[in-house]
């Protein structure tokens, strides 16, 4: 194993990319030899707490007083300077709608010991504000997470085209992007691009419980109805939605990545496929 | 007439007096869909993307009176936060919320249990949010209700839509001098009367056309 993780990690970000495959060099991308015959749950992520991986809230804020959360990794606010250029500064305002603490509490409710940062691209004045988001995603996909959480969708078609290029940079840079499915008839993104794993909602109240749907766009459902969550002020709240669903999908993703850091966003989909309570993590 | 002339009319009389039937339209939404859900209030808020701010367009039930035309900061708050993130949600508890509680108290003396917002997508467009408040208190929130929401709040996107359009060509007809609007209330007037009146309206306008010295082409 540690031989074939010393070749996974020559393929992380950094090393140059193989555009093709001469015969001596099939041993290079050798895959871990302790590959199951059959990938299970407990193969996936039994005994994993999500210790080691680091995973990105993209949202309102993450408010760390709130005793459901603990301490963050680090806490940025995306805002535009005066030249109308976006950058990312340090966020010491928290959570201003409640929103992205619920969704990091239920990431921590799923994998206790991952790492959570807060990257805030939602407030005052920031109301449906593309560059903001984008250069919010731009800023979680250069820092490496392993996991970036999206409950949240843009309609605008202008900036379609640049986040599907940083839907696909994170998915080579092995950075999954886990966004809420839109279950109204309009277009919207970056749920649709098949590059991130996209999450709709179960009724089940099994925080483990997700189902694979062969029918996309909409690629998983995770558990989003009646979730009980962290809210602003240490309170707790009763929420629905889809937005409550992805985290639930960030952190099981979470707990595997940290099992299993040398999966590639291709391979943790895959896996998530096979573990699903519909395919074979039902049993 | 000049083929802008014409163009202007015809645009006039499809706009002007519209904004009450869009109005109404948008009531009408509120209404059907707190009955759907048995809610004791459901309202639709508006983006005003010069002030940043989200206007009560339509209310119903409680607070009816209160919050028509109430404004607030759109970056902030459950329903800014729907409509920045064009993802609808559910809360059921929203008293734990104290942001949440003392705004609205502070101006109906009402605060909800429990609210479903889903956001108002007109193409690329985020318009507003339609909201429904305190559905009954024992049954359990259901997939089934937020697909219905949805199908709401599409409706209500297209009337808002309707309305933004008819307001943004009122104004470009007020900014005109308003004679034109002047002349399509006067076709709106006519050809909201019936048979006979209807019959002598429209005499009375060919006759006035006449007297202008228009030409027959532009006969109503």
């Amino acid at each position: 194993m540690s031989e074939v993780s010393a070749h996974a990690a020559e393929s992380r970000p950094g090393a140059l990319p193989a555009w093709s495959l001469p015969k001596d060099a099939i041993d290079r991308i050798a895959l871990p030899d302790d590959w199951p015959e059959r990938v299970t749950r407990e193969w996936a992520w039994g005994g994993s707490t999500g210790a080691g991986a680091r995973v990105c809230i993209l949202d309102s804020g993450v408010d760390p007083a709130h005793p459901q959360i603990g301490e963050l990794e680090d806490a940025v606010v995306i805002s535009v300077d005066e030249n109308g250029k976006t950058v990312a500064t340090i966020d010491t305002e928290g959570d201003l709608s409640g929103h992205g603490t619920a969704c990091a509490g239920i990431v921590r409710g799923v994998a206790p010991d991952c790492s959570i940062t807060s990257v805030r691209v939602l407030g005052p004045g920031y109301t449906g504000s593309g560059p903001v988001l984008l250069a919010g995603l731009r800023w979680a996909i250069e820092h490496g997470f392993d996991v970036i959480n999206m409950s949240l969708s843009t309609t605008k078609k202008p900036f379609a085209g640049v986040l599907h290029e940083l839907a696909d940079s994170a998915y080579f840079k092995r950075t999954v992007l886990v966004a809420s499915a839109h279950n109204m008839p309009v277009e919207s993104y970056p749920w649709r691009f098949s590059s991130v794993i996209s999450v709709g909602s179960h009724e089940d109240p099994d925080p483990l419980t997700f189902f694979y749907n062969p029918s996309p766009p909409v690629e998983f459902f995770g558990r989003g109805v009646n979730v009980e969550v962290a809210w602003l002020g240490g309170r707790l709240l009763t929420v629905s939605g889809n937005s409550f669903a992805t985290p639930h999908l960030s952190g099981i993703c979470a707990l595997i990545l940290a099992k299993h850091p040398e999966l590639t966003p291709f391979q943790l989909k895959s896996v998530l496929y096979l573990t699903a309570t519909n395919v074979g993590g039902g049993q | 007439m000049t083929e802008p002339e014409k163009l202007r009319a015809a645009v006039a009389s499809g706009v002007v007096g519209s904004e009450a039937s869009f109005r109404a339209l948008l009531g009408a939404i509120v209404e059907v869909a707190r009955q759907i859900f048995g809610a004791r209030a459901s309202s639709i808020l508006l983006l005003d993307p010069e002030t940043e701010e989200l206007v009560f367009e339509a209310v119903v039930g409680e607070g009816e009176e209160e919050l028509l035309g109430v404004r607030f900061p759109a970056g902030k708050g459950i329903a800014g936060w729907v409509l920045a993130t064009r993802t609808p949600l559910v809360i059921e508890d929203v008293q734990q919320d104290p942001r949440f509680a003392t705004d609205v108290a502070e101006d109906t003396g009402y605060v909800p249990s429990g609210l479903m917002a889903a956001p108002l997508l007109h193409e690329e467009r985020a318009l507003g949010v339609l909201e429904v408040l305190d559905r009954p208190g024992d049954s359990l929130f259901s997939l089934q209700e937020m697909e219905l929401l949805g199908l709401f709040a599409y409706q209500a996107a297209i009337a808002v839509d309707l309305l933004l359009r008819a307001r943004t060509a009122e104004k470009l007809l007020d900014a005109d001098g308003g004679e034109l609007a002047v002349v399509s209330r006067l076709a709106a007037a006519v050809d909201g009367l019936e048979d006979e009146q209807r019959d002598a309206g429209l005499r009375l306008l060919n006759e006035l056309a006449r007297t202008l010295g228009s030409s027959s082409t532009t006969e109503f």
